[in-house]
């Protein structure tokens, strides 16, 4: 973190300045893929079932997602240490939601019977 | 390790004319300032107010506990229900969590850095006047239908009860957590950005270490708890359903999402306390402090450890057994790193040219107490033998040694150990003492019986109890008496110090960090002339000047 | 891993002609990274924040996929499309407003604000006639669920068919009856959901609420940005507000990112 690995936005103050085609260009990205993702949740022939389809549109959204951080946030040009908390936090909310979701799928059958004993 | 020869000069016959304290007057140069110093003081002055609130609770509590029933005090069931909610929230929520970082660290961080002041001075206010915030909404709370929910607001209970305050004390959980938030992200940013040169992080006194560990959880699990408090809001308005089983929510996930925040949180209670007590147990043994990456390394690791053990709160609320045993083992390693320190602390003790100070007095209360209140832990992280101590008296009095052990005494122990820099008086040597024994006592008196009660069976927010607890509970009651007046006494032992005693010199002690290089009290902006950094822990160039009363630096 | 910024033996004077430099900092870089960690500290935070609801979400969408499924189909694909192409459009002038501070463009750098904030308000807009639709149809959290009809059953509401659909999933749960209505007399539908539909529309309106306040806040920072830009705060040198502001702005599109699919697009 010291001034070494701030060279390239040296030359420009006090960040780096983001190329105006590089903004253009990842805008585009963004518009497309969000087509895209509509498309593969709503046409009859991209439905390949409920897991697949739910991954395709994770994937799709983090690449979008990737794109606005590296480049609208400048985080690829910016200091590495931001980029590494970011990410850090990403596994904490990782955590956070498996271990809540390995735990209530282990008790739903126990939900579940009583709901149908107390249907019955 | 070259000396520190030519910093010392205004260390001299100290009280330089311009400190802190004088540099401005009037109530509003108080209430608006940016100094990270006075916001310190006003942390202090507030978190105390909310501890003195909390235990008037506590003891009208102990009191209705003498015998069973309604008792001397005629209180009823729904009193006694509020009392405890009420004692619980107000010190877990505006004493425990801000005190350390709030007080102490507010006012020692920057300093031990060398820098002039936090990074954000403006945000630093305002985290102080969202806690300010905060209590409002607290006190609120008390007036508008009081809680009854215990601090955890465990839903459906926290959803249906009458008790209308429930909103009020979420709000101000919620408000209560950006501020701890924002004292987190600020000294996270100071201690990358504003160390002094020379300042490495292996230069870092250990204080820093603890309490940049307990930025991380703060910035990184608080967003949680208001998240959390924010939906119990919601559903408590709208019925929303997420946690309310009768719309089809689940009540144990609001259990994972609360403990998701509040296990961390008591690293956020006890990690500072462990840094005050590392400089302590350094300065007040004249040694080398032993295994400092080791002290160091423990802080992190025991922040994020922390992170991977709160289903330990939920073994018995229906939570999968995987799930348990899984959360039961993380929970064992934190034992660990909590030991490591221990053994450090110690380890530095040993044939060291230790001193009897106030302050190492307390040293020795905390290392009792946790030690105490964190092998306690471990039986409740086994899970079958917590099957049969949950909920009873077991866990109150192992969360009150770990709680109040490690926040209270090192509370105390930082105050008596930097009191002297923060007002530039000496207080007295042998009241300190004898405070320090008084709540050291106090607490085991009331707290070791409540051990012993658990394990006979006595269920913890209880009302009433079975004949058999009494004796327990008269004593408990007895040592709650005794450990409020040592707490009255220690800290009426530090106001008069701070206006009647004796001129503190720079150094009283012979500390090596940056803060007893700037006079006592420190100047508006910390130092003269910015310090450098050297080895915190190296006592050899430092020696007693009897004119001052301190310790000087020599050239070796 | 030292940042040590040189404290430097300099007096107040030393850099006294500087007034947008704090005291407490020696350097405009020193104070600008500062800024930088600190504010994606405070995204971190946020991220934080959300994942309480991105949790419920995936708890209850793992658990329960048949709700999600089913009720999924009242909302409206083509305006969650548009109001994420309005963000995306939002966030390129957000950052676009940096670039242009950055090199000195003033009139862009006031253009794109305003763009910004159009773009939020815009987004907002079409947020209110997803919501306005959804109360008058009964498509509300908890007791307050009452839908006036299956998913589909009135065009306007309608994203795709939902019948297509339906037939993969509907009936593996012995508890979840599956989409059927029964029409009777008078017109008025009488409509059978799986058990707990309301779920969905609780953790629907938790997560675009929470987030419409995110974008409410965000026009409020934009404001405030724009009243300074025209007094002419900023320049090449004194930007930090404005990449800042945007790096919040990104991170509201991030979490919109995420909620178009998880909201919109089942399958
Ligand atoms: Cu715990």
């Amino acid at each position: 973190m010291s001034t070494t690995t701030h060279g390239h936005a040296q030359d420009h103050g006090l960040s780096h300045v983001m190329s105006a085609k590089m903004l253009l260009g990842v805008w585009g990205a963004l518009i497309v893929l969000t087509v895209v993702t509509v498309i593969t949740a709503t046409q009859p022939m991209f439905n390949f079932g409920a897991y697949a389809n739910l991954v395709i549109a994770m994937v799709i959204a983090t690449v979008k997602a990737s794109l606005v951080c590296l480049f609208f946030m400048h985080l690829l040009y910016d200091r590495k240490f931001n980029l590494l908390i970011f990410m850090g936090s990403l596994l904490f909310v990782l955590l956070f939601v498996s271990f809540s979701m390995m735990d209530t799928a282990q008790y739903q059958p126990a939900i579940q019977s009583r709901v149908e004993a107390q249907a019955q | 390790m070259s000396s520190l020869d030519t910093t010392m000069g205004h260390s001299a016959p100290s009280h330089a004319e311009d400190n802190y304290l004088t540099h401005a007057h009037g109530i509003k140069s108080w209430l608006l300032t940016l100094d990270h110093k006075r916001i310190g003081v006003m942390y202090l002055c507030s978190t105390v107010g909310a501890l003195m609130l909390g235990g008037v609770f506590a003891l009208l509590l102990r009191t209705k506990l003498l015998t069973p029933g309604p008792g001397i005090l005629d209180m009823s069931h729904d009193t006694y229900n509020r009392m405890f909610t009420l004692h619980g929230a107000i010190m877990v929520f505006l004493f425990i969590i801000p005190a350390i970082p709030g007080a102490l660290g507010n006012f020692v961080l920057p300093i031990m850095l060398g820098a002039k002041d936090v990074a954000f001075p403006k945000l630093n206010l305002a985290s102080y006047y969202l806690w300010v915030f905060g209590a409002v909404f607290f006190v609120t709370a008390m007036v508008a239908g009081s809680i009854d929910t215990g601090w955890t607001f465990y839903t459906p209970y926290s959803v249906t009860t009458p008790a209308n305050g429930v909103i009020w004390a979420t709000m101000g959980v919620f408000i209560l957590g950006f501020s701890s938030i924002f004292t987190g992200l600020n000294f996270i940013v100071t201690i990358h950005k504003l160390r002094a040169e020379g300042m490495t992080w292996f230069r870092m006194p250990l204080f820093l270490w603890a309490i940049y560990s307990t930025s991380v959880i703060q910035v990184l699990a608080t967003p949680v708890l208001a998240i959390t408090v924010l939906l119990l809001t919601v559903e408590r308005t709208l019925h929303v359903g997420i946690f309310d089983p009768s719309l089809g929510g689940d009540p144990v996930l609001f259990q994972h999402f609360f403990w998701f925040y509040s296990h961390p949180a008591v690293y956020i209670m006890i990690l500072p306390g462990f840094g005050i007590i590392s400089e302590i147990v350094g300065v007040h043994s004249r040694k080398h402090v032993f295994g400092y990456r080791f002290i160091a390394f423990s802080s992190l690791a025991i922040a994020l450890l922390g992170f991977l053990v709160w289903g330990h709160h939920l073994f018995t609320s229906g939570q999968s057994a995987l799930a348990s045993v899984i959360f039961s083992a993380i929970t064992f390693t934190i034992a660990i790193p909590s030991a490591i320190k221990i053994f450090n602390w110690l380890a530095t003790m040993y044939k060291s040219s230790l001193q009897l100070t106030t302050p190492m007095w307390y040293a020795f209360g905390f290392i009792v107490l946790f030690v105490i209140g964190g092998l306690t832990g471990l039986f409740l992280a086994a899970m079958a033998v917590d099957i049969h101590l949950h909920d009873t008296y077991f866990v109150v009095a192992h969360f009150h040694y770990v709680m109040v052990g490690g926040t209270l005494l090192a509370l105390f122990g930082g105050l008596y150990h930097w009191w002297p820099k923060m007002f530039g008086r000496m207080y007295n040597e042998m009241w300190g003492k004898v405070g320090a024994v008084l709540v050291t006592i106090g607490f085991n008196v009331t707290f070791f019986p409540q051990f012993v009660m658990g394990t006979r069976g006595m269920p913890r927010r209880y009302f009433t109890y079975l004949p058999e607890f009494q004796a327990f509970h008269i004593a408990s009651t007895l040592g709650a008496y005794l450990l409020g007046f040592g707490i009255v006494l220690a800290f009426a032992n530090l106001a008069i110090g701070a206006f009647r005693g004796r001129k503190a010199s720079a150094n009283p002690w012979g500390g090596a960090t940056l803060e007893w290089e700037c006079s006592s009290p420190p100047p508006h902006d910390n130092f003269a002339v910015t310090p450098t950094a050297h080895d915190p822990y190296d006592f050899a160039h430092l020696s007693y000047d009897e004119k001052t009363d301190g310790y000087v630096a020599r050239r070796s | 891993m030292s940042t040590a910024a040189a404290h430097n033996h300099h007096g107040e004077e030393g850099h006294g002609h500087d007034p947008h430099l704090a005291h407490h900092f020696d350097s405009p870089q020193q104070q600008f990274d500062s800024g930088k960690l600190g504010i994606w500290l405070f995204l971190i935070q946020e991220v934080l924040f959300f994942s309480g609801l991105f949790c419920a979400y995936a708890v209850y969408r793992a658990n329960h996929p048949e709700i999600f499924e089913f009720a999924h189909r009242y909302l409206d694909v083509t305006l969650g499309a548009v109001n994420t192409a309005v963000l995306i459009c939002s966030s390129l002038t957000a950052a676009w407003s940096v670039r242009a501070a950055q090199l000195g463009q003033r009139k862009l750098m006031i253009g794109c604000i305003v763009v910004t904030i159009a773009c939020a308000f815009g987004f907002l807009g079409i947020k209110y006639v997803e919501y306005a639709h959804k109360f008058h149809d009964g498509l509300l959290w908890g007791e307050k669920f009452n839908p006036k009809y299956a998913p589909g059953g009135h065009g306007e509401e309608a994203g795709h068919s939902p019948t297509a659909d339906a037939e993969g999933h509907s009936g593996q749960h012995a508890t979840a009856p599956g989409a059927t209505i029964t029409q009777e007399a008078a017109g008025e539908a009488k409509v059978t959901t799986p058990r707990n539909t309301s779920i969905f529309f609780s953790i629907y309106f938790a997560m675009t609420g929470l987030h419409g306040l995110h974008v409410i806040a965000g026009i409020i920072v934009y404001v405030w940005l724009l009243w300074r830009a025209l007094k002419g705060e900023f320049g090449p040198k004194q930007y930090a507000a404005i990449d800042f502001a945007a790096l919040y702005w990104h991170l509201v599109d991030l979490v919109w990112i995420y909620l178009f699919p998880l909201l919109y697009l089942i399958r």
